[in-house]
């Protein structure tokens, strides 16, 4: 069980204290020295940032093969987060998910999981050439959002797929819904299949009190932590957490795959001071950040129009749990499309939120946040209603559609194609990704069935002015389908 | 022994005041609260070091931002002032016997009960039974009132503190929208002649464009505020600062000022050239 006395240390940070006041000569990389060869960058930037940005040597030790100070700060993490063991990561939480998939899947593996993943899942089964068996997560018709995957629906795929290795679960998703993931877990272990979560958006369910259950404490096998984000460390820093049944040495060679050798050590002490801070304070914090939030969401829907969600939604399945310290806000009762709305906060009132679709918006609270900020929030909400508020009618109102899978992502993926016009794409398949960014989640993804309805959709969100990525085409006017069709 | 109060009105220009002693030193829920009694400037007070008023200069400061408002519009009944823990524009209001309401709306209430003790001179405008306080973020107050008031004074701190909110677009939009059909706000606008403080001041002047049909900008010389020269905004619905001003019936009214007159009035909306084209720049 995590202590205090043990989560008060920080090892890595510790080790670079210590490295800093023994003054060693530097002959080695990086080569700017500790910032003396770059005076530019080091003003910038702050000295005392680019003394830090050392490469791996005996006394730090090495990322790719962690034996002491590393080791410690992960074992302090996997400790703090309940976990049997923990991996820093630094290439992102995408890193964190393709390692997660990987350990699992190889070629030709069946991999559960529902349609509303993030881009970085897709993109693993591309790497590793597994076949994704989608759940249809169901659809809130009035917010216009996925939500989570009944236990029913995934019970059915598993019986459907026995052979299938894995169950992915987004716990939660971005707009703060989670799955049953402990009967989940369960089920998918009684059929000897392995469950990953995504929680890069979870971090806080380790810490948090009367928070949703985090993956490691209802029993799942893998779980990508995004600690950047509601963790707190500096952005792409990660952490892969693992459960009792899993070869963690194996996971590391999986790591190592294409894991960069010159982990920074700025990301990796953010890892273990964010930690430190999680462990010893995380309790408290959250529950500010949850109560800024429930003050946020009391206000904004006081304005009228606007409904910012939260745990009314439960519904003991699709919906199993909510996310309170989210602030969701559905803008489709002013008239007006969630990206619209993003982009009007930031054009004409200086507010920058985290992301907005076609029907929401989605506004990240943290630690780091001041009810000062929150009013601002409010106000301009308000303002937004009283001068741009539109009649709702014509509104698009749903979000999700039920992806056909014709071709395995890989071999499609790496298949001839051939770059056609949107609307002359209706009937074949997909070779490339379209997707709005964020929140990344893929409209369309390598090997499937292009149809009318996702041209539409993909149409409507950007004239609502939604950044559509993915395609080699940057304007997403033409899109590779699959060379002589199916 | 040498006892000084210095603010930085920039990084490399310091604005000193010999004190005699420190009165109150305190750090709110919000800011730091100081106050100093100094021979050259009596009382005064900072907020995070901040020269807010001192008991020498603050008449200027206090007249320009009520009289002008109240010598344009015809009945002004219902007020709002956001900001002024000290009192001072609630003075100066309360000269007005046609006014029926001032609901003054400070987020600190540390700053009133300090300036209540240190600064009677103006705080006694607290007492006038027409003044209800609220002790709650202005923008939030804001938010929930439409229609419901003839003037808004807007009297905040600079727009790096606590004040930050008060210079925001959804503030005056959220002001725009409680004020009647007629109504009017006036804020404290800055200085235009530093250039940080200039750079606010376009911001906020901007976002007050944006939101008002009517807006100007006049301007006093306030000795202890950088650089002494310091602007307010005059943003209305429906009367011309200039044009609409009622200099007979204000006269009428035998107000006693030190600063104020309806000549100054005219006069205070002449504004250098650099200032006018800065505006401009941004209208």
């Amino acid at each position: 069980m995590k202590t205090i006395q043990t989560q008060n240390k920080a090892p890595i940070m510790d080790a670079l204290n210590d490295f800093i006041t023994s003054r060693v000569v530097p002959f080695d990389v990086p080569g700017h020295k500790r910032g003396k060869g770059n005076k530019e960058l080091t003003w910038f930037l702050g000295e005392r940032c680019l003394s830090l940005d050392v490469n791996s040597m005996k006394p730090l030790d090495n990322l790719c093969h962690p034996v002491s100070v590393i080791k410690e700060a992960e074992d302090l993490a996997a400790e703090a987060f309940g976990a049997k063991n923990a991996f820093f990561m630094v290439n992102g939480t995408t890193s964190a998910v393709q390692a997660m998939i990987m350990s699992v899947c190889k070629k030709n593996d069946k991999i559960i999981l529902p349609r509303n993943v993030h881009r970085s899942v897709i993109n693993s089964l591309i790497l590793c050439g597994a076949v994704p068996v989608y759940v249809n997560p169901e659809l809130n018709q009035r917010l216009g959002i996925s939500l989570g995957m009944s236990l029913k629906a995934v019970e059915q795929a598993i019986l459907n797929n026995p052979d299938a290795k894995a169950v992915l679960v987004n716990n939660p998703t971005y707009y703060g819904i989670c799955s049953d993931i402990e009967s989940i877990t369960k089920l998918a272990h009684r059929h000897g299949m392995k469950v990953l979560a995504d929680e890069a958006h979870g971090t806080h369910f380790y810490f948090g009190k009367d928070m949703p259950i985090s993956a490691m404490a209802a029993g799942a096998d893998l779980a990508a932590v995004s600690m950047h984000k509601s963790g707190g460390s500096l952005t792409q820093s990660s952490i892969l957490l693992l459960g009792h049944q899993v070869n963690p040495h194996y996971v590391r060679q999986i790591i190592n795959l294409t894991q960069t050798t010159s982990g920074s050590y700025l990301l990796l002490s953010s890892l273990d001071i964010s930690r430190k801070k999680l462990a010893l304070d995380g309790e408290d914090t959250f529950k500010q950040v949850m109560e800024m939030a429930q003050y946020a969401r009391d206000e904004i829907n006081s304005i009228g129009g606007y409904y910012a969600y939260s745990k009314e939604l439960v519904n003991g399945d699709t919906v199993f749990d909510f996310d309170a310290t989210k602030l969701s806000i559905n803008t489709l009762g002013i008239g007006m499309a969630g990206i619209e709305v993003y982009d009007i906060l930031r054009d004409e009132y200086d507010i920058q939120i985290e992301f907005g679709d076609i029907g929401n918006i989605l506004a990240y609270i943290s630690i780091g946040d001041s009810h000062k900020n929150l009013e601002r929030l409010v106000s301009a909400l308000a303002e937004i209603k009283r001068i741009y508020q539109k009649d709702k009618t014509g509104m698009l109102d749903h979000e999700y559609i039920n992806p056909t899978v014709m071709v395995a992502p890989q071999d499609a993926f790496y298949a001839e194609k051939q770059l056609v016009m949107l609307e002359d794409s209706i009937g074949e398949i997909c070779t490339e990704f379209v997707m709005c960014y964020p929140p990344g989640i893929p409209i369309l993804a390598p090997g499937e069935l292009i149809t009318q309805e996702i041209i539409d959709y993909i149409k409507y969100a950007k004239e609502k002015g939604c950044l559509l990525t993915g395609t080699e085409d940057l304007q997403t006017n033409k899109i590779n389908i699959l060379k002589g069709g199916h | 022994m040498d006892l000084w109060y210095s603010e930085y009105h920039t990084k490399d220009v310091k604005f000193s005041i010999k004190v005699n002693k420190q009165l109150y030193s305190h750090k709110s829920e919000f800011q730091a609260i100081d106050v100093f009694e100094s021979k050259e400037f009596g009382k005064f007070l900072t907020l995070d070091g901040y020269m807010m008023l001192t008991e020498k200069d603050e008449f200027i400061y206090h007249e320009m931002i009520v009289h002008t408002p109240m010598a344009v519009h015809p009945n002004a009944k219902n007020i709002l002032v956001i900001g002024a823990g000290d009192g001072g524009v609630a003075r100066e209001l309360s000269k007005y016997k046609s006014i029926e309401t001032i609901d003054i709306v400070e987020i600190d209430e540390e700053v009133v009960r300090v300036c209540k003790e240190f600064l009677p001179k103006t705080a006694c405008g607290f007492e006038d039974e027409r003044v209800k306080l609220y002790f709650q973020d202005g923008l939030k107050f804001i938010r929930k009132h439409e229609n419901a008031y003839d003037l808004i004074i807007v009297d905040s701190t600079d727009p790096f503190g606590p004040g930050e909110g008060l210079f925001s677009k959804e503030f005056y939009g959220n002001c725009f929208k409680a004020l009647k059909e007629d109504g009017i706000m006036v804020n404290q606008h800055e200085s235009p002649f530093y250039k940080d403080d200039a750079t606010a001041m376009l911001r906020a002047h901007k976002r007050i464009v944006e939101s008002f049909p009517i807006s100007r900008v006049y301007q006093a010389h306030i000795p202890t505020y950088p650089s002494g020269h310091w602007l307010f905004g005059f943003a209305s619905k429906k009367y011309q600062p200039i044009a609409q001003l009622n200099e007979e019936h204000w006269n009428e009214l035998k107000i006693h000022t030190q600063y104020y007159n309806t000549t100054l009035h005219i006069g205070s909306f002449a504004l250098p050239n650099y200032v006018w084209e800065m505006l401009k720049n941004v209208e």
